[in-house]
């Protein structure tokens, strides 16, 4: 290799061995390789192929288009995973922190009104008091402190309500399918809860049905209790809307449907609309118990 | 219409349909006769531009320059008659399906760069290739055009399928249009104009060689 293919204008292959492509541990290997297809840069393009065999970096040009096929996939493919794992993991930092700023918001609030309904008159408790006291004018040293801590309690709900508006537009780029079925919030809270999008799309239904429960699927484990019928998902409106008897119904059938929409989304991620279609329908038929059950409760006291 | 198509383009039979076609792995689906596969002018542009006769120069075995490769749908078809075939895509999700399309077509090389950034891959995409074919739907088609000129050469083609909707939602796409080909004289002579609302409504094909 000769020095004038290296540096600012060379191509992807100027710093590499062209010797020993396989070995992942020298300077041609497929990580260097990669590496060099995403981080380098050139202002002018320039016959690479023949440049790349005068080189001796490849023995002829197809052998440099070989070369080229695998850095350019090895590269791509990286960069793929690496940009889809961060995206989950952002995520999950979310929707930890709105929960971290609801509770934290919540706390401060109530100390904040508390303080404030000896100092100026009674201000409603919560978040909204807050809001009410953070807007006063303070005259003394102590009412200085307690407006401001309502301050710090409103822009933490205010912080809240961007990190839910930031999952809102993530989760669809995430995990199309599951949001779309479940809602950006619950999507969010069951790839947190899996710990990411893959160990939840490798997540039997069953155990996405208690997500969330862990500590009444302990209890029953050990025999103390019931098996839970739900976990997080009880939030969602197919189980909660539903009447008691058929909530274990649907929080089955909906584990499944969110447990094939994760699958759909981690290993295809297109948009699958047969199924939410398969859900709708699953869940009128549940639901349509409560009606038929009326109607014959209606003919048995005639 | 006189059909010149490219060498490993042809005309064949699919459910008594006579539909443009290439030899390759199939990509998402699509009909398959033997080794020939489908392509399907609605959800391919530059498919849409060859369908309605438009004079794209392509021959087959040419060096390309694909940008806003998406999934691979269109560049898969064009690895199949095509030379060595660069495909730019932005997008990480699409691009994974692109890995797949790329996996069984040792000369589609795909690139995951942002295709307003030439500077991003011209230490990879070599000089001089034959055709620019460009199908991305961003504000600034034509400046997207424009700056990867330096990729083609002197005879070269840039095959661009313009969508008015990405420039402008509210604007007469015929405005849109306007606009976009008078910036496009930046660099290019434009050969020919053809709107693809057949197969894709509110685009414009555009056949382009640079001016030198």
């Amino acid at each position: 290799m000769t020095d004038d293919t290296h540096g600012e204008g060379a191509g992807w292959f100027a710093a590499l061995d062209p010797d020993d492509p396989d070995d992942p541990g020298d300077q041609g290997g497929p990580d260097a390789a990669a590496t060099a297809i995403t981080a380098g840069s050139a202002e002018t393009p320039r016959d690479w192929p023949t440049l790349a065999v005068e080189a001796g970096f490849a023995a002829s040009t197809d052998d440099y288009y070989d070369r080229l096929h695998d850095a350019t996939t090895a590269a791509t493919r990286r960069t793929v995973r690496e940009r889809e794992r961060a995206d989950d993991q952002q995520l999950i930092h979310a929707i930890r922190a709105v929960d971290d700023c609801e509770r934290v918001a919540n706390e401060l609030a109530e100390r904040a009104t508390e303080w404030a309904g000896g100092l100026f008159e009674e201000a409603p408790a919560g978040v909204a008091g807050a809001r009410e006291v953070a807007a006063r004018d303070p005259s003394t040293d102590a009412e200085r402190r307690a407006v401001s801590l309502a301050t710090r309690a409103v822009d933490l709900a205010d912080e809240r309500d961007a990190l839910a508006a930031y999952i809102e537009r993530v989760a669809p780029a995430v995990a199309p399918n599951l949001a779309a079925m479940a809602g950006a919030e619950l999507a969010a809270r069951l790839i947190a809860l899996a710990g990411g999008l893959e160990p939840l799309a490798k997540k039997p239904s069953g155990t996405v049905q208690v997500l969330g429960a862990e500590d009444a699927l302990f209890a029953h484990l050990a025999g103390r209790a019931p098996s839970p019928k739900h976990g997080i998902i009880y939030t969602h409106d197919f189980v909660r809307n539903t009447r008691p008897e058929d909530r274990g119904s649907a929080s089955r059938a909906l584990a499944g449907k969110l447990t094939l929409a994760a699958r759909v989304d981690h290993y295809s991620g297109e948009r699958r609309e047969a199924i939410h279609e398969d859900l709708r329908e699953r869940i009128a038929t549940i639901r349509a118990r409560a009606d038929d059950a009326a109607s014959d409760g209606g003919s048995a006291d005639e | 219409m006189s059909e010149d198509l490219p060498a490993g383009v042809e005309r064949r039979e699919f459910d008594g349909r006579s539909r443009l076609a290439t030899r390759g792995e199939p990509v998402y689906g699509e009909p398959t006769d033997g080794a020939w596969r489908a392509w399907d002018p609605t959800r391919s542009k530059l498919g849409g531009m060859i369908e309605l006769g438009m004079d794209t120069g392509l021959v087959g075995g040419e060096t390309v320059l694909y940008l806003g490769a998406a999934a691979g749908t269109t560049v898969g078809h064009v690895a199949d008659f095509a030379g060595p075939t660069y495909a730019v895509e932005f997008a990480p999700r699409p691009a994974r399906d692109l890995l797949d399309v790329a996996a069984s077509r040792d000369r589609l090389f795909p690139l995951l760069k942002d295709a307003r950034k030439p500077a991003t891959y011209a230490h990879v995409v070599e000089a001089d290739v034959d055709v620019v074919v460009q199908d991305v739907a961003t504000r600034g088609q034509a400046d997207v055009a424009v700056r990867n000129a330096r990729f083609l050469a002197d005879d070269g083609r840039l095959l661009l399928a313009v969508k008015a909707r990405s420039e402008d939602v509210t604007a007469d796409p015929a405005e849109t249009f306007d606009g976009v080909l008078d910036r496009l004289g930046d660099a290019y002579d434009v050969l020919e104009t053809c709107r693809l609302d057949r197969f894709h409504e509110d685009h414009l094909g555009v056949v382009a060689t640079p001016t030198r």
